[in-house]
């Protein structure tokens, strides 16, 4: 061995370009999303509960709700469905493995911008709440609901329950980033119940029990499911889409700092 | 400083002053001073916990210094990390990878962070794959690879955007034999031939003797000392004389054994006494009978030449508590066994 380098090294031998944020996102989704196809057994739980739910829902309560003059329960039922199915799916139980094997590391060594290893996530989280909130639409057809806005109101409709599935994960994420605990992580799935029945999910507010009138008022998810009802039986309500797109927003904002927060204090160099 | 020379000519390919790493009241790293030319091959030998791993990650950017500079490849770790992270490779401890991916979609993977176009992509992979050595199974998870597999990937990944600075930080921890064999034929033909500048840190005395141009012993976060290992084992005497002795009879005998007049030194241990001298043959008769005649019986006396870890002993007062894997059942702590290398 030589103290003396017999070859002179560029970085990469000049193939080290530098790249675009975009490129990071890819290149890390491209991962996530390899990953996600490799376990389609993943899906199962959060297609067989919303199922479920739907069927004993209807089976219980069809007829008693529908005593009500203008509801069809069906696809009353439907948006609280997709809610079921997409809330709390994130990619973080991967993310925490990555922190805890050190294969983070590995990629914090490399330049990759820092903000792509959460977004790049995150794109393979959108892919599975497609494809979730697409089994559920096709269900709900299946089971004779239909669309009042037709097929836009279906985009409109996928579009909401998909922004608000990104929303949520900003919970999983951020649990995984400040503990780097898989234990934890799972047990972030418990705060998915308040959001989803604290809301008008069985019944419209208007039948509900005062004080939990006045909780579901507060829930974002109340809005959600408003909104995305409205596009199945009324027809384009502009105000009720305008209040389900605003809990989404302020959710997000919400869940997006914590968790964007808690990438920069886990890639910290301090 | 002035931009950094392409192939390090002008700047070490890493340097440190006064690095500090503190974590609460622990001092993980306490000063510590480098410099490792271009091209070299430096080992970073220490026990577990006495802060080589702290020091690759402040080199590696992942950490910052909490006090002192380290530049790497030119550039300063702390002002600009971006320049740094493009020219170093790196390899942390367990060899870290994912386990659902395939060999070749983490070479891939790795490949396109660092921005290589698709063909330099094809290119770097294919010679990755050569360099992993793993054949066909490059198409399998990795999952399914041996302990030995995982780090060929490892080092193969790192490589994947042609570094001119590698950090290896222990690259053969839990490895066979034979598995660690292969890992240093590969880093010493990485650096023969390519030319690259590998820092590594290691808890094995074989390996830094086998590997490095030049040595630190780091204990307590402190470099107490550095050099070629030839010139390192030879300060410590061109022999060495282990003396087994009852943990009661240590002392007495170290006080014995430095009356005797051929002997340079004498440093005691947990299982006996060490002593370094010019020439062992000559010196073990007078060291045997002033013990006999002081009515201390050693268990054992061994003449050896001097290793690492009698370098460690002299700079420290104790031997490195490592049972190196590649030893002798029952060799312990390398104490009485035979060294591993002469200089």
């Amino acid at each position: 061995m030589s103290v003396q380098s017999t070859a002179p090294v560029v970085a990469g031998g000049g193939m080290v370009r530098p790249v675009g944020f975009l490129t990071d996102i890819a290149t890390v989704a491209r991962r996530s999303v390899r990953s996600l196809l490799r376990e389609p057994e993943a899906m199962a739980p959060a297609l067989i509960i919303p199922t479920f739910f739907f069927i004993v829902n209807i089976g219980a309560l069809e007829s008693f709700v529908e005593r009500n003059p203008g509801i069809d329960y069906r696809a009353f039922q439907i948006p609280v469905a997709i809610i079921f199915a997409v809330t709390g799916i994130s990619r973080a139980s991967v993310l925490v493995i990555d922190i805890q094997s050190g294969y983070l590391d590995r990629m914090l060594v490399t330049p990759v911008r820092r903000t792509t290893l959460l977004l790049g996530l995150m794109v393979a989280d959108i892919v599975l709440a497609v494809a979730l909130s697409l089994v559920v639409i096709a269900m709900g057809l299946v089971f004779g609901v239909r669309f009042g806005t037709g097929l836009l109101g279906i985009l409109v409709f996928l579009a909401l329950a998909v922004a608000w599935s990104l929303a949520f994960t900003g919970f999983p994420y951020t649990v995984a980033l400040r503990t780097g605990n898989p234990a934890a992580v799972n047990s972030s799935f418990l705060i998915f119940f308040p959001f989803a029945f604290l809301t008008p999910a069985y019944l419209p507010r208007e039948l509900m029990t005062g004080w939990m009138q006045n909780v579901a008022a507060w829930n974002p998810v109340t809005y959600l499911l408003e909104g995305m009802r409205s596009l199945l039986s009324q027809g384009w309500d502009g105000a009720a889409l305008g209040k389900g797109a605003a809990a989404i927003g302020g959710l997000a904002v919400v869940t997006f700092v914590m968790a964007f927060r808690s990438l920069a204090r886990r890639v910290a160099t301090g | 400083m002035p931009p950094a020379a392409r192939n390090g000519d002008l700047n070490p390919a890493i340097e440190a002053q006064g690095l500090v790493r503190t974590f609460g009241d622990k001092r993980a790293v306490d000063g510590v001073e480098l410099r490792v030319e271009a091209g070299e091959i430096y080992g970073f030998l220490g026990p577990n916990g006495a802060g080589k791993s702290t020091t690759v990650r402040m080199l590696c950017t992942l950490l910052k210094p909490t006090a002192g500079r380290a530049a790497v490849a030119g550039h300063d770790v702390e002002a600009s990390p971006g320049d740094v992270r493009i020219r170093i490779g790196v390899a942390l401890q367990d060899a870290a990878l994912d386990e659902r991916q395939t060999g070749r979609e983490i070479l891939d993977l790795q490949a396109r962070l660092y921005g290589l176009s698709a063909a330099d992509r094809a290119a770097s992979i294919e010679r990755a794959v050569d360099l992993a050595d793993i054949g066909d199974a490059m198409d399998d998870r990795v999952k399914t690879y041996s302990g030995g597999m995982r780090r060929r990937l490892d080092l193969a990944a790192a490589l994947i955007h042609g570094p001119e600075v590698l950090f290896l930080d222990e690259p053969t921890t839990g490895l066979d034999p034979v598995s660690r064999t292969q890992v240093w034929e590969e880093v010493r033909r990485l650096n023969r031939e390519l030319g690259v500048t590998v820092f590594l840190t290691t808890q094995y005395l074989e390996e830094a003797d086998a590997l490095a141009d030049r040595v630190a012993i780091i204990d307590g976060g402190r470099i107490v000392e550095e050099g070629r290992p030839t010139d390192l084992k030879r300060a410590v005497g061109a022999d060495v004389i282990v003396v087994d002795l009852p943990p009661e009879a240590i002392a007495p005998a170290a006080a014995v054994a430095e009356t005797v007049p051929e002997v340079d030194a004498v440093t005691q241990g947990r299982r006996g006494i060490t002593i370094a001298t010019a020439d062992g043959a000559a010196t073990v008769g007078s060291v045997a009978v002033a013990l006999s005649a002081a009515g201390l019986h050693p268990r054992s006396l061994t003449v050896r030449t001097p290793s690492l870890d009698d370098v460690f002993l002299l700079a420290t007062g104790y031997r490195m508590s490592t049972v190196d894997p590649t030893a002798e059942a029952g060799a312990g702590a390398g104490l009485g066994r035979a060294g591993a290398a002469a200089p």
